[in-house]
């Protein structure tokens, strides 16, 4: 979808201001808020593609107004609500008045070090014949689709060059709508800012682009 | 949503140490949440805690320090971080969440790299920690990728026009750790001389490595 989270090449934001010698956290509830993020996912009722498809389906100007930590916790919200995890009567109030489903696992203290050392691998052993190989030109699609997508808008319809191959990895378009895994080829493709922007510069953009984004140049 | 017009950041108004007079709607919004969650069983309280506690203790830019230090340091390991940084990178004990599949990128002579997430804020954990505000934030997500030289002059830094900039857009799982070039005049220094030269915005791409002097 062309929401908000799609950021590149917007100006107007105004100048990257980096604080010196930024804490971790800025206010008591944002470990909070960070860390339930976390556990809800850890409950196995989402995978990472769906929650970041329900971040960016925040009304655009909440996501833009919000602090990080702020988007997450509605994104996290919606989505709680939506699976009927948690009723929108209850949220507020923070009192269950609903009896609560059954999720697929609820990680205790001792569970966690594990669980953050084995990550969550988004490579697929299914590897057919890569489409492409180091050095192809190639088109990102021009593509508006209605649902999560991870092909930005600001290289749809470019030129770029295939610089890298990673294997077959989980596709978000799929696995964000219930689609399943549906593993394809990811490939960086380089594109020169002179294509991407018309700027006069040997500067370079590489984005990581799976394989049914691109196209191969005739 | 009967509170959305509380729901545009209003909690900036608030100073951190009043918290305990006085709640933002967030901070009470997040803590009924958790108090709601806990209820249902969904989350373990004592598990968020070691959540939280590996991020502040545990996980931090001290860790992609070691990693660039040792490829200064050691030839060989440079190659293998070239080659396997995923491997490379674990055999110094960082590894998962959000640090999968890693690659290194090797700033040169020719060549300044410099990694950004437009989509949303991705970032390898393992190595630098839980990203800073202003890599989350809308103006670098937004600029980085079509006018990279004008944020790195936010961060002090002017290239010569001959270096070539390449931004990384970390669209997939894909993370990334830039080494930056070792400073002159650290010939035979060990590794922890090294990676005090070494600051987070370094293996971001929008800093160099400290100077030697």
């Amino acid at each position: 979808m062309n929401g908000p989270h799609d950021m590149g090449g917007f100006t107007g934001f105004g100048p990257v201001i980096a604080e010196e010698n930024e804490p971790i956290w800025h206010y008591d509830w944002e470990p909070r808020a960070f860390a339930l993020v976390l556990a809800m996912g850890m409950t196995g009722s989402w995978n990472i593609d769906i929650a970041r498809h329900a971040r960016e389906r925040l009304p655009a100007m909440q996501y833009w107004r919000s602090s990080y930590y702020e988007m997450r916790h509605y994104a996290l919200v919606l989505q709680l609500i939506e699976l009927g995890l948690v009723t929108a009567m209850e949220e507020q109030p923070g009192k269950m008045a609903v009896p609560p489903l059954a999720v697929k696992r609820v990680p205790t203290a001792e569970m966690v070090p594990a669980i953050f050392a084995a990550g969550g691998p988004a490579s697929r052993a299914s590897n057919p014949p890569a489409g492409f190989a180091g050095g192809d030109k190639v088109r990102a699609r021009n593509i508006n689709p209605q649902g999560h997508t991870r092909l930005p808008r600001y290289a749809r319809g470019k030129l770029g060059q295939i610089v890298a191959l990673h294997g077959t990895h989980v596709f978000p378009d799929s696995n964000a709508h219930g689609g399943g895994e549906d593993p394809h080829w990811l490939y960086t493709v380089r594109f020169t800012a002179r294509d991407l922007w018309g700027k006069d510069t040997n500067d370079c953009v590489c984005i990581d682009l799976w394989e049914p984004y691109l196209e191969a140049l005739a | 949503m009967p509170h959305d017009s509380k729901l545009d950041g209003h909690h900036h108004d608030h100073d951190h140490d009043d918290e305990g007079s006085e709640l933002s709607p967030i901070a009470l919004r997040v803590r009924a949440l958790e108090s709601l969650l806990v209820e249902k069983g969904y989350v373990d309280p004592k598990a968020l805690d070691v959540m939280i506690e590996t991020y502040e203790t545990r996980i931090g830019p001290r860790n992609g320090a070691r990693v660039v230090a040792r490829a200064w340091a050691d030839p060989a390991f440079a190659d293998w971080l070239k080659q396997d940084a995923t491997a490379a990178i674990a055999s110094l004990g960082y590894m998962g969440r959000q640090g999968e599949h890693m690659v290194a990128l090797f700033n040169d002579a020719t060549t300044h790299n410099m990694v950004v997430c437009t989509l949303c804020s991705c970032y390898p954990w393992p190595v630098l920690g839980l990203p800073p505000v202003w890599y989350k934030s809308m103006p670098y997500r937004s600029r980085a990728v079509i006018e990279p030289r004008e944020v790195l002059k936010d961060f002090g830094v002017t290239l010569p026009e001959d270096r070539q900039v390449q931004v990384w857009d970390s669209t997939a799982e894909i993370r990334y750790l830039v080494i930056p070039e070792r400073p002159a005049g650290t010939e035979g220094w060990s590794d922890e001389q090294l990676a005090e030269l070494v600051t987070r915005d370094s293996m971001i791409g929008t800093g160099l490595a400290r100077s030697a002097a």
